[in-house]
């Protein structure tokens, strides 16, 4: 048994030849039992990064391993999700709830599949899926997911079609499910507020790369948000500065300790206000910490 | 039962608030030794947090004495902070001291000021 979930060595993945790098050089780990939020801007890499774990995507360049194996060897204890939820709009949803169960027979938990869809979802079995709305659509994109009782759930941009009570109750499902079978959760997302308290691992992709990858805590502990006079903030590392008349507001990772001086405020940002001063400066350097490092970069380091 | 609400805008780190309100249910006798905590699994359902948030605090309360995990039973409480429950005198007190502010024409954040100003004092004759 692996204790890696996902692995990354130099994966770069260029749609066509004169295309440009939809991921260029990414290298990074993750442990598995761990929500892992992957969060970019449009048109990151995000997607596509999660497709090639879904094993429908081969690299253009380095490699891409899922569970200790290819993505295409591992793909029963897979569950994948994606953006658009496709599933077969001529069946019903009792049918679909079927062929999940046909597709895995050795997997198939009917309890949680069916609870997500009738019970706390109120959906009739009988219902055509292509008469369902986009949030009931994903709902049993979602139960099929679950319902395959995956070591690794891949969910792209899952929760964009629901309304908040079914996103905190789908969210509040996952977690459940994390938490009684370690499932790993990788869940992609633009809407960073969404995944604040239920992630505690982060994927930052910024054009095809890898910006920040570690557990969530960490990462926000080496960072800080400081306010305060104009004033030189070497030797660390400036993230994100803005400069109003004569006061000071920047994210840095401190170099050694760090006192912003008697006028300066100084404090741990929240995820989002890390995710955007990186998203605002594509140029700061990446930050990958120990535990999301493969064993070629942790021998490199 | 403890049921955990979590305030995710309030900037106190989200094992914080479980540890304070598992705290605040000791205090006011809500939890008692012997009491179950609920499960991790309880917990993420009800407030879709992550799991290590949860297992985090309980590994906090469970240093700090308060609670204790059994294997395969789940957590448990093991002491108590009742000085002072839901009933004492002193919380009757402070129930009449609230209703005379309100008559006195100060509203909510005019007593929440004079309470921290209070619990500030008091929290500092503790360091004395």
């Amino acid at each position: 048994m692996s204790d890696t979930a996902m692995e990354a060595a130099g994966l770069g993945k260029r749609f066509g030849r004169r295309g440009g790098w939809a991921l260029h050089e990414c290298s990074f780990r993750l442990p598995t039992g761990r929500v892992c939020a992957v969060v970019g801007p449009n048109g990151a890499g995000k997607s596509t990064l999660l497709a090639h774990a879904a094993g429908l995507l081969a690299p253009t360049e380095g490699s891409l391993t899922v569970l200790g194996s290819h993505p295409a060897a591992a793909r029963e204890r897979i569950a994948y999700v994606a953006q658009n939820k496709p599933l077969y709009p001529q069946l019903t949803v009792a049918q679909t709830l079927r062929l999940g169960h046909e597709l895995n027979p050795a997997r198939w938990d009917a309890s949680v599949a069916e609870r997500i869809t009738y019970e706390n979802g109120g959906l009739d079995p009988k219902a055509k899926v292509r008469t369902l709305s986009g949030g009931q659509r994903t709902r049993v994109a979602l139960a099929l997911a679950l319902g395959k009782r995956p070591e690794l759930l891949l969910l792209d941009e899952p929760m964009a079609d629901l309304d908040p009570l079914a996103r905190h109750e789908l969210m509040g499902t996952l977690m459940a499910e994390a938490a009684q079978y370690g499932t790993t959760v990788v869940m992609s997302s633009h809407v960073v507020a969404e995944l604040e308290g239920s992630c505690d691992y982060l994927l930052l992709i910024g054009g095809g790369q890898v910006r920040l990858a570690g557990d969530l805590d960490d990462l926000l502990a080496a960072h800080t948000l400081t306010t305060g006079p104009v004033r030189d903030l070497t030797p660390h590392t400036v993230v994100e500065s803005r400069t109003t008349g004569r006061q000071l507001t920047a994210l840095i990772r401190p170099q050694g300790p760090f006192s912003g001086g008697p006028d300066a405020r100084a404090t741990t940002p929240s995820l989002e206000e890390l995710v955007l001063a990186h998203l605002r400066s594509p140029e700061a350097p990446a930050l990958i910490l120990a535990s999301a490092r493969t064993a070629a970069q942790e021998s490199a380091a | 039962m403890v049921e955990y609400r979590i305030d995710r805008r309030s900037g106190v780190a989200t094992y914080v608030q479980i540890v304070q309100q598992t705290k605040q249910a000791l205090r006011l006798g809500m939890l008692e030794p012997g009491d179950k905590l609920p499960t991790a699994r309880e917990v993420v359902e009800a407030t879709a947090i992550n799991p290590n948030t949860v297992l985090k605090a309980y590994r906090e309360l469970e240093r700090e004495g308060l609670v204790e995990a059994r294997r395969g039973l789940g957590t448990f409480v093991k002491r108590s902070l009742g000085t002072a429950p839901a009933d004492s005198p002193l919380r009757a007190e402070l129930d009449d001291w609230a209703a005379r502010a309100r008559e006195a024409g100060l509203d909510q954040d005019d007593v929440a000021a004079l309470f921290t100003a209070v619990l500030e004092k008091f929290s500092k004759g503790d360091k004395e």
